[in-house]
C-alpha cells in the first residue's frame, strides 16, 4: 500500500514554492501549483486500519491531507 | 519543588534546561523509556531532534512510554512546559493547539528575538509584567505556528496566546506572530524560543529565567 501525504490546500508550503521557483530557473516553463509531500510505502495485513494509522501517526490531520492507494491500483 | 526534564534520543537541550531549572528549584533528567515521573512537580520537554525528527517533528516522541506518563500528568493539571522540539511534541500529542510548519524561509535560523508578554496571570508568566518584552534566543527550522482559522479564533478568544514575536521579529512566519501558547486548562505551555538559553548575564539576557520562576512561584503559592 502507499500513503500519499500532502500539505493541506491553502497552507503555506515553502518547499513547493521553492521548487516552483527553481524549475523555471532551469528552463522548465509552465510549472504551477507545486506541492511537496511524503510517500509512505507499507504492507499491512488489514488495510481497513490504514485510515486510523494515518490519523494517528502517518499524517497530522491539522496540516496534512492523506490519500491511501493500493499498489495494484497504482500499477493499473 | 522539583522539575523533571525529558530526554529522548536526539534531545540536545536537556542539560541547559536542567541548569535553568536548577537556578530556581531542583531538577532531574527523565529518560524516554521510563514511565516513572519520580515525583516531579513540573515537566520541561526540552528542545532537540527527538527520534531524529523522523516522519514529522515531534511525531514519534509522542508515543514514548515517558510521554504517556507526561500526558496523564498534564491531564491531571500538572504544569508542562515544551520548548522548541518540546512544543512540537506537545502539539503532536494533542496537548497544545495548532502545529509547527517549516519556517517561511525554509532556513534554519538562530537569533535573539524579542517577545511580547500577552498575559502575566498564568502558571508560566506570573513573574513577568503584561506587555513586557523578553529577549530570548530562538533556533529552529520548523517553528511557524499554524492553526486553522476556527481553532486560531478560539485560541485568541480564550487568551491562550501568552507570547508573541515583537513587531518585526516574526522570522518564521507564525500566524498572528504567535511565539508561545497555552492549553485551555492553562497548565501546558509551548514556545519556540529557548528560555533555558537566557538564564545567565554571560549570554546577554536572563529573561528566560522568568518562565521557570513563574512555574516555581505558581506551585509554591498553591501549597
Amino acid at each position: 500500500m502507499r500513503v500519499l501525504i500532502r500539505p493541506k490546500a491553502g497552507i503555506l508550503d515553502p518547499q513547493g514554492q521553492a521548487v516552483e521557483r527553481a524549475l523555471p530557473a532551469l528552463g522548465f516553463d509552465g510549472v504551477s501549483q507545486v506541492h511537496v509531500g511524503r510517500l509512505v510505502e507499507l504492507e499491512v495485513a488489514d488495510p481497513a486500519q490504514l485510515p486510523a494509522m494515518c490519523e494517528k501517526l502517518l499524517a497530522n490531520p491539522l496540516i496534512e491531507d492523506y490519500e491511501i492507494v493500493s499498489v495494484d491500483q497504482a500499477a493499473a | 519543588m522539583k522539575f523533571g526534564v525529558l530526554r529522548f534520543p536526539g534531545t540536545c537541550d536537556e542539560v541547559d534546561a536542567q541548569l535553568a531549572c536548577e537556578r530556581v528549584a531542583g531538577a532531574e533528567i527523565l529518560w524516554h523509556r521510563d514511565r516513572d515521573l519520580k515525583g516531579v512537580d513540573a515537566i520541561v520537554v526540552p528542545g532537540g531532534f527527538s527520534y531524529g525528527d523522523y516522519l514529522r517533528v515531534g511525531a514519534i516522541a509522542r508515543f514514548s512510554p515517558l510521554m504517556e506518563s507526561v500526558i496523564d500528568f498534564a491531564r491531571q493539571g500538572g504544569p508542562v512546559l515544551g520548548i522548541c522540539n518540546g512544543f512540537q511534541i506537545l502539539c503532536e500529542a494533542g496537548l497544545l493547539p495548532g502545529a509547527l510548519l517549516p519556517n517561511r524561509t525554509l532556513r534554519f535560523v538562530c537569533r535573539q528575538v524579542d517577545l511580547t508578554v500577552e498575559r502575566a496571570d498564568t502558571v508560566f508568566t506570573n513573574a513577568c509584567q503584561p506587555g513586557e518584552t523578553l529577549s530570548i534566543p530562538a533556533k529552529h527550522t520548523t517553528g511557524c505556528w499554524y492553526a486553522p482559522r476556527e481553532l486560531h479564533e478560539r485560541v485568541e478568544a480564550n487568551g491562550q496566546v501568552l507570547l508573541r514575536y515583537a513587531p518585526g521579529q516574526n522570522f518564521n512566519g507564525s500566524l498572528a506572530d504567535v511565539a508561545g501558547v497555552v492549553n485551555e486548562a492553562g497548565n501546558v505551555m509551548g514556545l519556540m524560543p529557548h528560555p533555558e538559553h537566557a538564564v545567565d548575564p554571560l549570554t546577554g539576557s536572563v529573561d528566560g529565567l522568568k518562565l521557570f520562576a513563574s512555574i516555581r512561584d505558581h506551585l509554591s503559592a498553591r501549597v
